[in-house]
């Protein structure tokens, strides 16, 4: 990698955290009126894999979509304005949080039922082969999503089908507040289920960034080639609340210890003290990183709230 | 003008879509097999080859997100189950995502994926593959669903389907299948919200779907016999649905009979009879009546599946119990499928 892509990946997680946090600041004003899952701490998956693809490929995501959408290059404004119910957000205040999309950047869908958009990343897979396309889709879903039926159908029918489809799991232990050891067989890990249907499958740790892109590199490569789907498990954590800006480990399904010892894993403070070391930037360029974000922010921010809401006699357009 | 059967007609549909349109590809379980789902995808299989009418693996849910992942960037899949009721595994992709995409993305591209089920009857397919299930298509925004009752209806709304934007489900019921009609050579698409008029009368109004406008029409010949002039009404599709084919034709009658292949509570017939409530009800001279399966899924046994389904005489009863206009009428209509054979 050159040092400016390294750089890069840098820089969009910084970008993510900025968003992210300041939103979550300002969710108790009551402005924003979406349930809104925050991916703070799990900012590497999303950087690491995007920064592989190209803007023509697509990306789907679930319910914890902002750091997707805005790592394969959705428009911040747009997204900050769909949060606060503008017509000017990304889904004019018709999708809110959870269903995110900008096709002009890739950003196909995202949906808040598990599973969903697995299966119709292949179908946009299939879509690009029969149009000569070598671009591929990514799918990004939670350890959850492995327990659904959908999960094993779409999993199935991607190898038969040689599509060209990146499967993404950003295992992060839970299912809303259920950790994984209850909910899946112990000594099956989950990057062995994309092997059993006879795909690669490989098991990264999801907060090195650069792992995460060599990675997602090999993953996208392969696609290309027309050697069908490939699975990526990225072991990962999420600091704040399932749904909401809040911090919850009072509330007795983990503990603060276990918490702070994945913030001890921040995959920015690592990549950005890796970079540091290596003399590819300073301390200061990356707190400079975080007011270049956090100006980008607070303008989209004053956007959305001086944007219109949707027009109520509008209510019922597009539904055919 | 030439006639077609019911499925030589939705053939004919899909193979003259697909030439028109390279986009269009047709998937399902066995749609290229020897049976090619009753005939009505085997010459575009024969035509277009497997990398645009091709079988798929089971998994219903994943493979309508499939068509909906595909039709997100630009494809029209037309995907095709040979009885509606493994739809019910579909729901997710179906409601959560198709039905809702425009609207939940801003008004913004859209899905048009069309989906055909066909509705089995008779023969003891039973509970799990003899029942149809348009109200519950039905009742979300953001769909179109259709349920031809004619060959020329089969081919007029797939057409619609395949060049429309909306995501579509299109319901065949299996004992129209070998009828036959009247159908043009030309493709052209009859739109979904129009119903059709399939004979005139005075007395009485029968609005009927599917299966159920077939059998209005041959209870309205014996009608005639008792001298009761019946007014029959296609729904054609109940998504967008005609509401104004049903008023001008309860203005003209004053009394409404609705007769469905499915169940009345929160049915289409509740549908209709609804409309004559809120809005046809100074027209109305009697109360409505409906004609529907009872309350139990589809038996196997033929003298209980005969009881189940509605028919010509059930109908035509309703009418003259509406009119308060004779005898009941009892047993005496050929059944509409009194030739097949089976098993599916």
């Amino acid at each position: 990698m050159t040092q400016d892509s390294r750089m890069r990946l840098l820089r969009d997680m910084v970008r993510i955290r900025r968003v992210e946090e300041t939103l979550a600041d300002l969710y108790p004003s009551q402005e924003m009126r979406t349930p809104t899952h925050f991916s703070i701490g799990q900012e590497a998956v999303a950087v690491g894999v995007c920064a592989a693809l190209r803007r023509t490929d697509a990306v789907y995501s679930g319910h914890r979509c902002h750091a997707h959408y805005l790592a394969k290059g959705g428009d911040l404004r747009a997204m900050v304005a769909e949060l606060y119910g503008r017509e000017t957000g990304c889904a004019r205040g018709r999708g809110g949080s959870v269903h995110l999309n900008d096709p002009e950047a890739g950003v196909i869908a995202s949906s808040a039922i598990l599973g969903q958009t697995m299966a119709v990343a292949v179908g946009t897979a299939l879509a690009f082969r029969m149009d000569g396309r070598d671009d591929v889709a990514v799918t990004f879903f939670g350890d959850g999503t492995v327990e659904e039926g959908i999960f094993h159908e779409t999993l199935n029918f991607a190898v038969m089908r040689h599509a060209a489809v990146v499967f993404v799991c950003e295992n992060n232990g839970f299912s809303t507040h259920t950790r994984l050891e209850v909910r899946q067989p112990a000594g099956v890990p989950i990057h062995s289920r994309g092997g059993s249907y006879g795909m690669p499958s490989r098991l990264v740790d999801g907060n090195d960034v650069f792992a995460v892109h060599a990675a997602a590199q090999e993953a996208v490569a392969h696609c290309r080639r027309g050697d069908g789907p490939f699975f990526l498990e990225c072991t990962t954590y999420r600091w704040r609340e399932h749904v909401g800006p809040l911090w919850d480990y009072d509330k007795g399904y983990r503990t603060k210890a276990e918490v702070d010892s994945w913030i001890a894993q921040c995959p920015i403070r690592r990549a950005s003290e890796i970079l540091v070391a290596e003399g590819v930037c300073t301390v200061e360029q990356v707190m400079a990183l975080e007011r270049e974000s956090q100006v980008e922010v607070n303008d989209a921010v004053a956007a959305a709230r001086a944007a219109p809401f949707p027009a109520v006699e509008d209510l019922t357009l597009g539904t055919y | 003008m030439r006639r077609l059967t019911y499925g030589q007609a939705i053939s004919e549909a899909t193979v003259q879509c697909m030439e028109a349109d390279p986009s269009i590809f047709v998937a399902g379980i066995g749609v290229d097999d020897f049976k090619g789902i009753f005939g009505t995808t085997s010459e575009a299989f024969r035509r277009f080859g497997p990398t645009r009418v091709f079988d798929i693996p089971n998994g219903e849910n994943a493979m309508t997100g499939i068509a909906i992942g595909a039709a997100a960037v630009g494809k029209r899949p037309l995907v095709v189950h040979p009885r509606n009721d493994f739809m019910f595994l579909c729901m997710d992709q179906l409601f959560n995502l198709a039905a809702k995409w425009r609207y939940m993305f801003g008004n913004r591209g859209g899905v048009p994926v069309v989906f055909r089920g066909i509705v089995g009857r008779g023969w003891g397919q039973g509970a799990t593959h003899s029942q149809s299930l348009q109200s519950l298509f039905a009742h979300f925004p953001g769909l179109h669903v259709g349920l031809p009752a004619s060959p020329a209806d089969a081919k007029g709304l797939l057409v619609s389907a395949l060049r429309g934007s909306a995501p579509v489900v299109l319901l065949e019921n299996r004992a129209l299948y070998d009828l036959d009609g009247e159908v043009p050579e030309a493709c052209e698409a009859i739109p979904f919200g129009k119903g059709r008029v399939v004979r005139a009368g005075t007395d009485v109004t029968i609005v009927g779907i599917s299966l159920m406008a077939y059998e209005a029409a041959r209870a309205a010949d014996i009608l005639t016999t008792h001298g009761v002039s019946a007014e029959v009404v296609d729904l054609r599709s109940v998504r967008p649905l005609d509401e104004d084919i049903v008023l001008c034709s309860l203005r003209k009658t004053g009394r409404l009979v609705v007769a469905d292949t499915s169940w009345a509570l929160c049915g289409v017939s509740a549908e209709v009879a609804a409309i004559a409530a809120e809005k046809g009800w100074h027209f109305l001279k009697a109360p409505v009546r409906r004609v529907t399966p009872p309350d139990c899924p589809a038996p196997v046994s033929k003298p209980l599946e005969d009881a189940f389904h509605p028919n010509p005489m059930t109908i035509a009863q309703a009418c003259l119990d509406v009119l308060k206009a004779g005898a009941p009428l009892g047993a005496g209509v050929v059944d509409v499928q009194a030739t097949f054979a089976g098993p599916y």
